[in-house]
């Protein structure tokens, strides 16, 4: 009966085991991102750069129909055109960064659903903005697991400067100019795996899985490696259980995915070690030292 | 030989000066205050120095340093103590120049990282997150960094700031055994008493030089003063600088 439930989807459906391999890439590739944007305070960010990249990907939607690879090249665009627009306008008016970024990626929105409405159907519109793992083919899964190794190697790279550019880029500053191009590098990871969790989770959700478990880290650990690690855990256990109850329930599956995250948030926001609310409420008796 | 000349140098933002017009060099092995009030600059200037901040006008050249040569100490406002990053970690990116981006940290390093951790009186706080901290030990981490990094030229932003007199006067001993290795250390500092016992030459900063030479000399009334009456107008609208124009024409 536990293996029906919990296993037996994956054994006998393919298309279960193809979602399953995509949703660990994501969570390989998504989550240490989620960790970054959380910690440089980027997480809101986040959120406005997935609707930004929308008229990209639409664009690229409009091209080719679903194929990521050139939903992936669109939304690199957009994301860069948007990021970039943002921070002139924010520059040369005295506007605060994020209201530029807010006004932006609210046109970007609107842009890309009035693309995808001209060419596509209500169910093409659907599909952009939520998603559809359930729906992936080999191709698609092969772009999925592409873009993770690419971040993952990336981001090995520019790991070292990416820490100490979070915690003291003055510091950075003074002894080398790997901060601006590991800034950039980092932002064009987060806009590759919006892209990435655009099939899975659609437009409106791909972020999730990046923010929901960095959130469920911060609640259990002060050490940045082991935050990594319990968010990709995290991460990985939402999609898998997110997918279960998907097929058990017939609940779309990126909204069953983010549903998980979010309760595991909310047992860690309640019962994390570092912060969690019933920890503080009876913290125990006081330690010597 | 100097270590750092000063061609009318003038450092701002967005075309406002915060330090403007200032010549002068400073000597190789030298230790150098620079003290002035709130605004008068010395952030700025020190920025200038270590390359975060290009001068809006004139030059600053570092006397045969290279840009790695230097070490800069910012004021503990700029770190983002809130980032899940053990003492040891923080202390260890003073090691940067020698393993850059992709270098390990071998057992070597490992033992000079602990050593150094432990010279600024930190023995045991290695694992320690930089947030659990108390201002006093994060500016002992802050100097183990500078002591890693192993620079000839130190700069030093409001070091002593908020802090004990008893991490003062250990800190305020490394600054001396650094001078007394023959590096250059300029520092911008707040407390008089602590300027005219420990450091041989002064720059009175108002925006502007006030007074630049022999502490003994410099750090009278007068000049502090006139430093205290700075102007501290932020005017979108000021006419350019009668300065540049005054010097143009005499070239």
């Amino acid at each position: 009966m536990v293996y029906d439930a919990l296993i037996g989807p994956f054994t006998e459906f393919e298309f279960m085991r193809r979602a399953l391999a995509a949703v660990i890439a994501l969570s390989l590739a998504g989550a240490p991102i989620g960790v970054f944007l959380m910690l440089r305070r980027m997480s809101l960010v986040g959120d406005a750069m997935a609707h930004a990249i929308l008229p990209g990907a639409a664009v690229g939607f409009l091209l080719s129909g679903l194929n990521l690879f050139a939903m992936t090249a669109g939304g690199l665009i957009a994301g860069f055109a948007v990021a970039i627009l943002a921070g002139v306008v924010a520059r040369s008016t005295g506007l605060k960064e994020d209201a530029s970024l807010a006004t932006f990626y609210l046109a970007s929105l609107a842009l890309g659903v009035t693309i995808v409405s001209i060419k596509g159907t209500n169910i093409d519109l659907l599909h952009v903005l939520f998603g559809n793992i359930l729906a992936m083919d080999d191709q698609t899964l092969l772009v999925v697991a592409f873009n993770a190794t690419v971040t993952l190697l990336v981001l090995a790279v520019i790991y070292r400067p990416l820490v100490i550019e979070s915690v003291d880029p003055l510091f950075l500053r003074t002894v080398s100019r790997a901060g601006g191009p590991a800034h950039l590098a980092f932002l064009a990871l987060v806009v590759i795996n919006l892209v990435n969790g655009f099939q899975a989770l659609g437009t409106l959700l791909a972020v999730g899985l990046m923010i929901l478990p960095a959130g469920i880290a911060r609640f259990w650990s002060r050490d940045l490696t082991v935050m990594i690690c319990i968010a990709v855990v995290a991460a990985a256990v939402s999609g898998y259980a997110g997918l279960v109850l998907s097929f058990q329930t017939r609940v779309p599956s990126g909204p069953a995915i983010i549903l998980v995250a979010t309760v595991f948030y909310i047992v860690s926001v309640l019962f994390g070690r570092v912060g969690g609310i019933v920890r503080q409420l009876f913290p125990g008796r006081h330690l010597e030292a | 030989m100097a270590a750092l000349h000063f061609h009318n140098v003038t450092l701002g933002y967005d075309r406002h000066p915060a330090v403007h017009h200032l010549n002068g060099e400073v000597a190789s092995g030298a230790l150098v205050a620079v003290i002035g009030p709130n605004g008068a600059g010395k952030s700025t200037l020190l920025r200038g120095i270590v390359g975060i901040l290009k001068p809006l006008d004139g030059s600053i050249h570092l006397g045969g340093l290279d840009a790695r040569d230097i070490a800069y100490l910012p004021q503990s406002a700029e770190i983002d103590r809130t980032f899940p990053i053990s003492v040891f970690d923080f202390v260890a990116t003073g090691l940067w120049r020698a393993t850059g981006l992709f270098g390990g940290i071998g057992k070597p390093a490992r033992e000079k990282i602990l050593d150094t951790i432990a010279s600024v009186g930190l023995n045991g706080f290695e694992n320690r997150p930089i947030g659990t901290l108390s201002g006093g030990q994060m500016q002992r981490v802050l100097f183990a960094r500078v002591l890693l990094q192993d620079a000839r030229l130190i700069v030093l932003d409001e070091p002593f700031n908020a802090i004990d007199s008893k991490t003062t006067a250990d800190l305020l001993a490394l600054v001396k055994h650094w001078h007394g290795e023959g590096r250059t250390v300029l520092a911008a500092l707040h407390d008089m008493e602590m300027v005219r016992t420990h450091f041989r030459d002064t720059l009175v900063l108002a925006r502007g030089p006030v007074a630049w030479g022999p502490t003994a000399e410099v750090l009278t009334p007068e000049n502090l003063l006139v430093a205290m009456r700075m102007c501290e107008a932020f005017d979108d609208s000021a006419a350019a600088c009668a300065a540049d124009d005054a010097r143009s024409r005499a070239a």
